[in-house]
């Protein structure tokens, strides 16, 4: 069973439809033993980072999963969930985050050409820099759909994909059994699905 | 880079998907949860379903249609129709919606965007505009094109991106149905002025006119609806056509 995380922070409707979809047991769960006893944990999130790491700390959630991640428990991160696995955020002011993957995520803005336009959304191609068995049912140049103003950094050894938009921005990320997705796997059409498929075989 | 997006927009009244020439010989074509299929399997990018019912009771056949379309299509949704207020917004986003457009609604309440966009985010929020050239300038109209509100266009369009909205629906009434292309001398006065992207609509006939529309540099995504259902246009021809010509498609 993989329980996803729900510490009021986004609409979880897609995600939980996206896995039911794939014949995938998953559970919308804000119950610390219901999430310490799942197989997969998945950390969503839209909107601030500041928020939405306050909101974690105020239900304890930080060092649930911290311990999580001890015990190599597959921790997915999606969007603003995969920006909280870093150490620290830039958005609107300085803010700590889980501290999961060595890094920092920061502004699009003033790093990329101004032609470009922020947020960056819309349809972007995974560039694979390492082979991970996440990457079991896509392939090199696959499609997923991105919106995000911030974005990772610090982060070069992490990183299992790219998308170019200006600047190299890290699309997949991993430390030991946590995983990050800048993009939405739930929105990502078949190929979304079937990275989420490979979360849930790992 | 991102590609540019290819999106088909289904009118839904009562709960089923209709099509009809300029609002008049409105048919019953299929159900919602059938076409967004085919056009998810087809290639779509996203997909827009606009909410035509006037009554209560449509409102509800409309978001159960809705949430059945989210529980089984995952690839952004955007709906508009009816949105006037921000409950309007959260009905629709707690069916699964991923973007919420207004147009009417706006023009009714400006400063619904602005609302919109700080509770659920830019990204959530589209701002639809129905466009007409009166006396040399570009109007906005309300009541889907009936009405001229007397409203300057270009100013509409940077008043949105101010007050947050993250995308414009740019439709031309004066292309619309015409099929003789995109309204490119209208849309490029308007992406030239505001950073959001662009969604054009209206005057869609046949694969060229994306082509034409993308290579002008105007717009971030076409939009149509009939050449779609009627299958005029097959989307997976149209973005295999547009790849070989240099524009970037998600194939």
């Amino acid at each position: 069973m993989i329980a996803i995380i729900d510490y009021g922070c986004g609409n979880l409707f897609s995600l939980s439809s996206s896995l039911r979809s794939l014949g995938i047991e998953c559970k919308i769960t804000g119950d610390k033993d219901e999430i310490a006893s799942a197989d997969r944990i998945i950390l969503p999130g839209v909107g601030a980072f500041g928020d939405a790491a306050q909101k974690l700390r105020d239900c304890g959630m930080v060092e649930l999963i911290r311990k999580l991640a001890d015990e190599s428990k597959p921790i997915l991160g999606i969007c603003l969930g995969m920006q909280l696995l870093f150490e620290r955020s830039f958005e609107y002011g300085a803010h700590v985050g889980l501290g999961l993957i060595k890094g920092y995520v920061g502004p699009l803005e003033g790093q990329i050409p101004e032609n470009l336009k922020i947020p960056h959304m819309g349809w972007n191609k995974l560039n694979l820099a390492k082979s991970d068995p996440i990457f079991k049912y896509i392939e090199q140049g696959d499609y997923m759909y991105f919106v995000h103003s911030f974005y990772a950094k610090g982060c070069v050894e992490n990183t299992l994909a790219f998308a170019e938009y200006g600047v190299a921005v890290p699309a997949i990320v991993k430390s030991g059994s946590v995983y990050g997705m800048q993009f939405h796997p739930e929105k990502s059409g078949a190929k979304g699905l079937a990275l989420l498929k490979a979360f849930a075989e790992l | 880079m991102i590609t540019k997006r290819i999106i088909p927009c289904l009118d839904v009244r009562n709960g089923r998907v209709v099509k009809g020439v300029n609002f008049e010989g409105i048919q019953d074509v299929a159900s919602p949860v059938e076409l967004a299929h085919f056009y998810n399997d087809s290639g779509a990018d996203e997909l827009v379903f606009y909410d035509i019912t006037a009554s209560f009771e449509g409102r509800a056949l409309f978001t159960d249609a809705l949430t059945q379309v989210a529980s089984e299509i995952f690839i952004p949704l955007t709906v508009g129709g009816g949105i006037n207020t921000l409950d309007d917004f959260d009905r629709v986003l707690k069916c699964g919606a991923d973007k919420v457009s207004v147009n009417s609604g706006a023009i009714k309440d400006p400063s619904l965007i602005e609302k919109a966009a700080k509770k659920y985010g830019d990204q959530c929020v589209v701002l639809s505009m129905d466009i007409k050239r009166v006396d040399g300038s570009f109007h906005i109209f309300s009541k889907g094109g009936r009405i001229d509100t007397g409203i300057d266009a270009l100013e509409w369009a940077k008043m949105g991106e101010n007050n947050g909205a993250g995308e414009l629906v740019v439709n031309s009434i004066d292309t619309d149905g015409v099929k003789k292309g995109f309204d490119l001398e209208m849309l490029q006065k308007i992406s030239d002025l505001v950073s959001i992207p662009v969604i054009a609509s209206g005057g869609a006939g046949k694969k060229e006119d994306f082509l034409e529309l993308f290579r002008a540099g105007c717009a971030d995504a076409g939009l149509a609806a009939s050449i779609f259902h009627f299958k005029e246009v097959d989307i997976m021809d149209l973005k295999r056509y547009l790849n070989e010509n240099n524009i970037e498609m998600r194939i």
